[in-house]
């Protein structure tokens, strides 16, 4: 019997201005994967992860959840962090987290009150808490360090239990020390929550350590008198099953060689 | 040190932003005096204490022919005008704005067509205001909504499409309908901008107010400037431009004062003017 894959990727081009950026892309990742994608700058990984999003629309080919076409539009089954503008900077913390159940209860303002509020509120406060925001609750984000408002655009896409959460280099602005708690807490979240991820991002270290599939993009075909005449794929596509137990590879050992 | 590292204490600062006020009024003061000195009768440039006795006169003694205290009159008729004419043009700043920053299709038909619109003289069409309109109130205010809406409307529009993109899709992601994206999202994140784009026409809107009432009006601060006018009254004239600039700069820092208090999160990082 085989497991019939959460996201299915045939064949999929994307063009702008006829100028390719991802060519033939195919690609099956089953629930529960936590995918890491890494490529050399403008390689077109971060258009992937908006293809997954429907945020743009292939030229060609299909993207499939559980065997349905993605629709054309963004919507709450797949969660998105981004690196910068995530949060909403006129709503506190709270408010920020409490946003999704109001759009969800409210259809015409939008906006809770009173009881319904107030047990929006009470379900957010543990989230609060896990992700170590509760003393900060009614900061506005540009009040907060660049960890704390990730920590909070990530917690705020996971209160609608996404089945799949995208992360597009969410990590690229954050310390080092800081990078290493952000890892634990997404880690800890994925096993709770069994949901697929992808995680674009450039520090290779991170991909093999926080992956169970990491996903090179990169061109096989270079023209040296028009680089931009080929776009990117996907090159190498490797299990880390026991990532724990392998030094990461030397970074340069990935890019430039076709897949075999 | 640099020139441009220096922090000023606050004395010092207070100083300096004097200066500019003082020599000026000195500066009147020593030019008033020498023509005075040569014909007491001089109009043109009266003393301080003319103008002082000429702006009492007109807040604190009731006119002999209509019995009304004129600078009151005058302030309270030209401030409505000013009003009705911000107001229209605000809610036109936010309903176009907003569909214009936000809405492809409607940016598609109306975007050419304000910005074709702003670029009409706005007093060319006072004539036109006033034979449509007539001589009465609706054609000031039309001359200030028709003076100030264009911009403010653009400016609306521009601070939708500001909006950075991820924020609108992280909206969509939590379930938002384009409705509650307005509600929750575009409309709280532009209203500080609405607020500057107001400050900023009131600047024309001042402009238009004057002229109008300048041209055909039976009160209002700018009739009567122009009405003295033809008696070389500058010991009224000169108090009413300092009075007009007054309540300008207070219209000014009570916007201010209201969006800081407002939209807290909007002011929490940088100077605002």
């Amino acid at each position: 019997m085989s497991i019939s894959p959460k996201i299915s990727v045939s064949a999929v081009s994307k063009h702008y201005d006829s100028v390719p950026i991802l060519e033939r892309v195919n690609l099956d990742v089953e629930t529960g994967n936590f995918c890491t994608i890494v490529g050399a700058s403008g390689c077109g990984k971060s258009t992937f992860l908006r293809l997954l999003l429907s945020q743009e629309l292939p030229t060609r080919g299909t993207i499939e959840l559980d065997g349905q076409v993605l629709p054309d539009e963004p919507t709450p089954n797949r969660g998105i962090v981004f690196q910068r503008y995530s949060t909403f900077p006129h709503l506190s913390v709270e408010e920020n987290l409490i946003l999704g159940d109001e759009f969800e209860q409210s259809r015409t303002l939008g906006r809770l009150f009173g009881n319904a509020r107030n047990k929006s509120r009470e379900k957010v406060q543990d989230t609060l808490q896990k992700i170590g925001l509760y003393e900060a609750r009614n900061k506005y984000p540009s009040q907060l360090s660049g960890g704390m408002q990730q920590r909070l655009a990530i917690a705020q896409a996971l209160l609608k239990e996404p089945e799949v959460l995208l992360l597009d280099e969410p990590f690229g602005a954050l310390d080092p020390g800081i990078r290493q708690d952000m890892h634990e807490l997404l880690l800890g979240l994925w096993e709770e929550l069994s949901m697929t991820i992808f995680m674009v991002t450039h520090d290779i270290a991170e991909a093999f350590k926080l992956g169970t599939r990491l996903l090179v993009f990169d061109k096989i075909r270079h023209d040296p008198d028009e680089p931009s005449a080929f776009g990117a794929t996907i090159t190498y596509d490797l299990p880390l099953a026991e990532k724990h137990n392998q030094p990461p590879p030397d970074a340069h050992d990935l890019f430039g060689k076709p897949a075999k | 040190m640099r020139i441009i590292n220096k922090k000023l204490q606050s004395p010092a600062r207070f100083v300096l932003g004097a200066i500019p006020f003082v020599a000026l009024i000195a500066t009147y003061t020593f030019a008033s005096h020498i023509r005075r000195a040569e014909n007491p009768a001089d109009k043109l440039l009266p003393s301080l204490e003319a103008m002082g006795n000429a702006f009492y006169r007109m807040a604190f003694v009731a006119d002999k022919r209509s019995g009304d205290y004129l600078l009151w009159v005058d302030t309270i008729d030209s401030l409505v005008r000013l009003g009705s004419g911000i107001a229209v043009s605000t809610i036109f700043a936010l309903v176009l704005g907003i569909g214009i920053g936000f809405i492809p299709h409607i940016r598609a038909s109306l975007a050419p067509f304000v910005s074709a619109i702003s670029l009409i003289p706005p007093i060319t069409i006072l004539p036109i205001l006033f034979i449509v309109f007539g001589l009465g109130e609706l054609s000031k205010i039309m001359l200030i909504v028709v003076g100030t809406m264009p911009v403010m409307v653009r400016s609306m529009a521009q601070a939708v499409i500001d909006i950075p993109r991820e924020m609108i899709i992280k909206a969509e992601t939590l379930g938002a309908s384009v409705w509650q994206m307005i509600t929750r999202v575009v409309l709280p994140q532009t209203l500080p901008q609405l607020i500057m784009s107001i400050r900023l026409g009131l600047v024309p809107a001042w402009i238009f107010l004057i002229s109008a009432e300048a041209i055909a009006s039976t009160s209002g601060l700018g009739y009567r400037i122009f009405l003295v006018r033809r008696f070389l009254a500058m010991d009224v004239i000169l108090p009413y431009v300092l009075w007009i600039t007054l309540l300008a700069f207070l219209i000014d820092r009570l916007l201010l004062a209201l969006s800081k208090r407002a939209f807290r999160w909007h002011h929490l990082s940088g100077e605002s003017l």
